[in-house]
């Protein structure tokens, strides 16, 4: 032994000189290579400013804009075409390039555009910066104008009055890739002049989608414009906190209504202390728009504070249709009141503004607070929670904007990228995941079900369960999942010989999440999971959960079931067996249940509890009854007497010290499970189902399902 | 060596080439902050809070196109808007008859124009296209000649098919529709007028005027894919508009996962106008049977033919063939409503040979949803002609209410079960109003207001219970007062969960006077409200449906409806009650009864015996939600009517009612016996004729519906150690077994 170990730390130290030299030049080699790459990086950054780039596309620079004067006589863009449809005025083969669902964008060169006497034609703001930039930064974005669905010409309309629009339109018209507007985005926030706020941007826009506020339903080009929001500095700086009581019903702290609007509600808010009737401030010679006056008393309030005060707010249509109000009133967490008759909302085609705002007519407003007064508490509640949410999501910011409105555009573009309803409107966080199985029906029985038994040796009870599984008239089908992977399964002479197919498939690895994989095998809706040893159940039993489970297709149909307790002693959950008068889960060793569940398990349950499931060697049941319930808020059904599984008859032995022990850890599980979920997904019931006839005996009427066990 | 040094250098070098790159673009960073900060805003506080600089109400002028503020008299449209339809005038098409027929048997119809809110004309309007053998001619003049006409104003006019050949343009109608509201098929994005007009489907002649098929795909596997992956069969035109489309079909045929089979052969001259490829096709044409390609495929080509809609719309819908949209332009059946993205797939007619890849990219889930909503469309709103008019109509009625009172029905109500024609649009503003099959997350309530006293004109509307709510009202029936009787309030008193107490008495003998209920001893809740509320002066000429008419006085979303002998414990009450809590949208009761086709007598017949399953579950002693009940007193006249003239049967039709509305059966409760026909009664259930009534009641449902709602269950719900072996004293619902039958 020791002659060994002396004869290996000989070799070893022979070889060390040389493994020093190694070591000695790996480093000498790297410095090297280091030093040599520093300098390099220096003289490129010294260098690289003045020097042309070799690549061909470069991004944009937003902070350099070169001056290009553009000619008086140059040719218009051509006005806007009234009826232009997705289909006809936008160029679909031009997308596709950023893969299949990703549209892709292109900015023009940042220029200054000035007249020939050196004006100007339009102002650069900085939230006009801030969209580019949003852009720039996007997924969307590309520097090759040959290869971009969508192309933004870097010229700021958003305020009509701080652009000229002849000369913008000749701008326009001078793209290179102008092609009359075809796949042209132009941003706009504030369309129209005086006096009649024309409600769409006053420009030769052709072909170009618009994406501008204060739309009415005539200008606006369905499916081809979108309707974004007025931008507003002063909501972004509202916090979400929120007044623990809102001291007024509604609140209007708008400055511009028009007149004979502002006569109605003074008169509504000289009867009634519902309305707060705000105006500006009567004080000094500039309007102070961080101040507002109530209109008879005089009292002052601080804008925007007073907004979080209401319930909800009054947003009237005056000059435009929609103001930056708007988003100070939602960002508030005040209910917007919108009062702007053929008013198109922002993001209208992918927003439901019935979720956000309470819409009245221009006629109905007398009868504001009657409307108003009238709305009950669920939907006032509902419209309260949905406010900040949206805010924070499509309105926080200019990017915010920028990126919903791209977003629409790439739906509409490649639909299948579009994401549901739902998912715009519905924020999970108060309305929860949702239903799969959401179809109202009673499952055909014609299909029948397929049993699928987790087996590892136990052979002899397996063939017993196969004979009697059989008998059951709807079953489909039986998979035998062998979950031993030491030991093949018994050769095809040896298994009982049976009328339905049978199949059996092998596992890679011992698991007990095998049980739930959604294996191709199964065809039918329905699975009936059934462990190797449950050979209690008689066919009547069987068919009978099969037929409750038809009425309850996304539900799991169980025999013995479980209930979860909070304990107030040890303060966490528990999980109870005994004889409880409630159930919230159902045992899965013999359970109905609906494919997808299998899918859900193994592909869209959270990871960390599949893998604790494996790991374990528990709990998957539990696992199951969570998954199901968190996703369709229901409970299990609990379908006949049965408690137990095994040795029905011993009550009182089943605490028995081995057994404590695995309930500790399955009330572990449940404790576990509802933290994964973020709260206790499990819902208790005080019912199950029985066979209409069950203990019952009627004048010679023959039973549906005669053979039910007890307990 | 020292191996450390090294390192150290090794990183500092490292971190040092880092701080070159990065510092440099930080720098540059920077700079654009400042940069930023320099630029000025895009708009000033005084852009922002502009003054209208002249008043200005309705810009609409008469050139724009009409929309509901400025085409559309409100006035009229008082709470309950009705519809006046013209007395017959001329041959229609029997399309059209229908249409019509529906109309006048509903519930919306008047017979005084005075108070109508919308007219229909009883002028065949459907066919605009004068090659048709259905045309029917100088519509404009017949038209222009109605009493109440007013250039079309708050009018309603259905057309399928406009325009003609070549050009079959969509504004040929034949007629100005002015001011009238066109509910047409094959409407196009350009021509809609947004909010005003109403896009229809395509229909058949066959199609039935009530009833109607029910969905195809009643199994909903997963993976849900199908035989074949996309389908189309069906003729194309060669040349002329609309045929590009098609023509290119065959492109993407491959006989198995890809069926796209066209034929030439359609009108007497195809032969002259067949190309190449037409001889071809017609022999793959051959190969495949249009019904087994819808039920076999995933995904169905709707490709425009003429005119943007086409049949296959629907029969596909029907299939659960997920429809693959290749019609540009197209405004989709109801699409103020209905949201479609939940249902179709757009693809786009530019994009043809991107289809295949297009479908293949829809994940399984999505199939399966798609596929729901399919079946859930079909039979809400699409399956027959009273339901695509109803759907039509109930649209502009929403359109009104919205008007009138800024209420209307959430999305997800028309989208999802119930759907809209289960529920009154007037009955509340929220979804937990309404019986929704799934739980649905409630929003938390918003802060509280502080309460100012309301104007005075303003009468305090009760908004209606939120759904299912913490206790239930008992809502009972009463024709005599008997030990019974008093024996079940009794027992109401000691109910747990019992709110209050609607007793209807319907008797020419004087109203028990009661006000509260005592509760029973060592209970510390206050004495339960009761209202008793006389029938015979309140809803005279009501019959038995008077029942359920005091809904003003229940203030919980559940309804024990109740006979006022129904022999019943507190703990049977509570137990229907924590059990309904689950099933809002469904009857949960304890008597229950069925029904059976009836072969030698060829109708539907009804039995009280007992057997193994049941379909009806009677509000003898069931829960019921109180928006069902405001939708029994919403049913059709017809209906309303079989019930009044039978004096009976109100059970039965409330029965049919849930199920025609949620499609599922109704629960039935432990039994703990047999439910027992009350003793005064006695002559009356053994009276072979109120059985024959029964009977003949549900079949004249079966037919005004056109169908039998009724479904039927083999279950039924027991508390959970029901029976059981154990004792009793483990049991929370004891007493309900203990009493012998």
């Amino acid at each position: 032994m020791a002659a060994d170990l002396l004869l290996k730390a000989s070799k070893h130290s022979k070889y060390l000189p040389y493994r020093n030299f190694l070591y000695h030049r790996f480093f000498v080699g790297l410095l090297l290579f280091i030093v040599i790459s520093l300098v390099l990086t220096v003289v490129f950054n010294a260098f690289s400013g003045p020097l042309p780039r070799t690549s061909v596309y470069e991004s944009i620079d937003l902070n350099k804009r070169s001056k290009v004067v553009l000619s008086r006589n140059a040719p218009f863009s051509q006005i806007r075409s009234a009826n232009c449809t997705y289909w006809d005025c936008f160029d679909v083969y031009k997308c596709g390039r950023g893969g299949h669902d990703k549209i892709t964008i292109y900015i023009y060169p940042l220029k200054d555009y000035q007249t020939e006497n050196g004006n100007s034609i339009s102002q650069f703001s900085r939230e006009f910066y801030l969209i580019l930039d949003t852009i720039k930064h996007s997924k969307y974005y590309t520097t090759n104008p040959e290869e971009a669905c969508l192309l933004v010409p870097s010229i700021d309309t958003l305020n009509q009055a701080s652009f000229s629009k002849s000369e913008v339109s000749q701008a326009l018209q001078s793209l290179s890739h102008w092609n009359n507007g075809e796949n042209h985005l132009l941003f706009n926030m504030l369309p129209g002049s005086p006096p009649n706020y024309n409600p769409v941007i006053d420009l030769n826009t052709s072909k170009a989608i618009i994406a501008g506020a204060g739309f009415n339903t005539w200008t606006f080009r369905y499916g081809f414009d979108i309707s974004v929001p007025v931008y507003s500095q002063i909501a972004e700086n509202i916090d979400n906190t929120q007044p623990k009581k809102k001291n007024y019903l509604i609140i209007s702290a708008q400055l511009n209504i028009p007149e004979n609007y502002l006569e109605d509600l003074q008169s509504t808010a000289s009867s009634s202390n519902d309305l707060l009737l705000l105006d500006e401030c009567k004080t000094g010679d500039v309007l102070d728009y961080t101040k507002r006056c109530e209109y008879t008393t005089g009292r002052e309030f601080n804008y925007p504070d007073i907004l979080k005060e209401g319930l909800f707010c009054l947003v009237v249509r005056s000059a435009r249709l929609t103001h930056s109000l708007l988003m100070d009133v939602i960002a508030s967490q005040c209910i917007p009141v919108v009062i702007s008759d053929s008013v198109v909302m922002p993001f209208n085609s992918h927003l439901d503004w019935h979720r956000i705002a309470m819409f009245i007519p221009e006629d109905n407003i007398k009868n504001l607070l009657k409307i108003i007064s009238s709305v009950s508490n669920e939907r006032r509640g509902e419209l309260f929670w949905q406010l900040r949410w949206v805010y924070d999501k499509y309105f926080a910011s200019i990017e915010k904007i920028t990126l919903a409105t791209l977003e629409i555009i790439n739906e509409k573009v490649f639909p299948l990228a579009a994401r549901t309803y739902e998912e715009w409107n519905m924020p999970e966080h108060l309305y929860g995941p949702s239903n799969p199985l959401f179809l109202p029906v009673t499952a055909p029985k014609a299909p029948g079900f397929t049993a699928v038994i987790l087996t590892y040796d136990r052979v002899e009870s397996l063939f017993t369960l196969v004979k009697k599984l059989v008998r059951t008239p709807s079953l489909a089908k039986i998979l035998v999942i062998w979950n031993n992977q030491k030991k093949a399964p018994p050769p095809s002479a040896q298994w009982p010989v049976i009328n339905k197919p049978l199949k059996v498939i092998r596992t890679k690895e011992n698991k007990l999440s095998n049980r739930f994989f959604p294996y191709d095998e199964i065809e039918t809706e329905c699975q009936l999971t059934i462990d190797d040893d449950i050979v209690m159940l008689t066919p009547d039993e069987l068919e009978f959960g099969f037929d409750v489970w038809r009425e309850f297709p996304d539900r799991i149909v169980g025999f013995p079931s479980r209930l979860h307790l909070w304990d107030n002693a040890t303060n966490s959950w528990r999980y109870h067996s005994e004889w409880t008068n409630q159930i919230s889960m159902v045992l899965t060793g013999a359970a109905f249940h609906h494919k997808i569940w299998s899918w859900y398990y193994t592909y869209k349950m959270p990871s960390e509890i599949r893998t604790w499931v494996d790991d374990n060697f528990n709990c998957e049941d539990i696992a199951m009854n969570f998954l199901v319930a968190n996703v369709t808020r229901k409970p299990p059904i609990k379908v006949t007497p049965r408690k137990k599984f095994k040795c029905p008859e011993c009550t009182n032995t089943e605490m028995l010290s081995a057994d404590a022990q695995h309930m500790a850890q399955r009330s572990a599980c449940v404790g576990r499970f509802a933290s994964a979920y973020g709260h206790m997904a499990l819902r208790p019931v005080e019912f199950r189902a029985d066979p209409l006839q069950y203990r019952e005996t009627g004048a010679g009427v023959p039973h549906a399902y005669p053979d039910i066990g007890a307990l | 060596m020292q191996a450390k040094r090294r390192y150290l250098l090794l990183f500092m070098s490292c971190a040092f080439l880092l701080y070159c790159y990065y510092g440099n673009t930080s720098f540059k960073s920077d700079t654009c902050k400042s940069k930023l900060n320099e630029l000025p805003s895009f708009a000033t506080l005084d852009d922002l809070h502009l003054k209208p600089s002249r008043q200005k109400r309705n810009p609409a002028s008469a050139t724009q196109p009409c929309r509901m503020d400025t085409c559309f008299d409100f006035s009229k449209c008082g709470s309950d808007p009705k519809i006046f339809v013209y007395p017959s005038d001329g041959t229609v098409s029997a399309s059209y008859r229908k249409v019509l027929s529906v109309i006048r048997e509903s519930r919306y119809v008047t017979r005084d124009p005075n108070e109508a809110c919308l007219f229909v004309a009883a002028i065949d309007t459907l066919d605009a296209d004068p090659l048709s053998s259905e045309h029917v001619s100088d519509v404009a003049s017949r038209l222009s000649r109605l009493p109440y006409w007013r250039n079309g104003r708050n009018h309603l006019i259905f057309n399928l098919y406009a325009g003609t050949w070549p050009d079959y343009a969509e504004d040929s109608l034949g007629f100005d529709p002015g001011e009238a509201i066109l509910a047409r098929a094959s409407a196009s994005e350009i021509m809609f007028r947004e909010g005003f007009d109403i896009s229809l489907p395509l229909f058949h002649k066959e199609h039935p005027e009530k009833g109607g098929v029910p969905p195809a795909a009643t199994v909903n596997p997963f993976p849900a894919q199908r035989k074949h992956l996309v389908a189309f069969k069906g003729k194309r035109y060669v040349h002329g508009i609309g045929s590009e489309t098609r023509n290119s079909l065959w492109h993407l045929h491959d006989g198995n996962n890809l069926i796209l089979v066209t034929t030439c052969r359609h009108g007497k001259s195809w032969k002259d106008l067949r190309d190449e490829r037409c001889e071809e096709d017609n022999k793959e044409y051959d190969k495949f049977d249009y019904e087994q390609l819808l039920a076999n495929s995933t995904f169905c080509i709707v490709a425009r033919g003429r005119r943007l809609g086409s049949y296959r719309f629907l029969e596909a819908l029907a299939a659960g063939c997920i429809p693959v949209l290749l019609s540009n332009g197209w405004r989709l059946p109801f699409d103020e409503k209905i949201d479609w993205r939940r249902a179709v797939i757009w693809a786009d007619e530019r994009l043809l040979l991107q289809v295949p890849e297009l479908v293949r990219s829809v994940p399984p889930e999505r199939i399966l949803a798609l596929r729901q909503q399919t079946q859930f469309l079909w039979e809400q709103y699409f399956s027959s002609i009273e339901k695509i008019v109803f759907t039509t109509i109930e649209i502009l009625l929403e359109r009104v209410l919205a008007h009138r009172v800024s209420k209307q029905r959430d999305l997800l109500i028309w989208n999802a079960s119930p759907g809209a024609l289960g529920t009154l649009a007037a009955y509340g503003d929220s979804r937990s109003h309404y019986p929704i099959p799934s739980p649905v997350l409630e929003a938390p309530s918003a802060p509280f207001t502080s309460l100012a006293p309301l104007p005075v004109p303003s009468i305090p509307q009760m908004a209606p219970p939120h759904t299912p709510g913490n206790s239930f009202t008992a809502l009972l029936y009463v024709q005599a007062t008997s030990p019974a009787l008093h024996k079940l309030l009794a027992n109401i008193a000691s109910s747990e969960f019992c709110g209050k107490v609607v007793l209807v008495w319907d008797s020419e003998r004087a109203a028990p006077s009661l006000k509260s209920l005592s509760r029973m001893a060592g209970d510390s809740r206050d004495p339960l409200p009761v209202i008793v509320v006389d029938a015979t002066t309140h809803y005279p000429g009501e019959g038995v449906s008077a029942r359920w008419q005091p809904l003003w006085a229940v203030p919980t979303a559940a309804v024990f409806s109740l006979d006022g002998d129904a022999p019943l414990l507190a703990e049977e009450l509570d137990f229907a009650f924590r059990v309904w809590q689950q099933f809002p949208e469904r009857i949960v009761g304890y008597p229950a009864r069925t029904h059976f086709w009836d072969e030698s007598k060829g109708s539907w017949g009804y039995s009280s015996r007992w057997g193994s399953l049941y379909s009806m579950v009677l509000p003898g002693a069931a829960l019921v939600h109180r928006a069902t009940l405001a939708l029994y007193a919403a049913s059709g006249p017809a209906l309303r009517q079989a019930v009044q003239r039978a004096h009976n049967c109100e059970d039965i039709l409330l029965n049919c009612l849930v199920a025609h509305t949620t499609r599922r059966p109704p629960l039935k409760l432990a039994q703990r016996r047999r439910y027992k026909p009350p003793l005064h009664h006695k002559s009356l259930w053994s009276d072979p004729e109120h059985f024959v009534q029964r009977q003949s009641c549900l079949n004249t449902f079966a037919t005004t519906w056109g169908y039998m709602p009724l479904l039927r269950s083999v279950l039924r719900l027991d508390p959970i150690l029901f029976k059981d072996p154990v004792s009793t004293l483990r049991k929370k619902y004891r007493k309900m077994e203990l009493v012998s039958s």
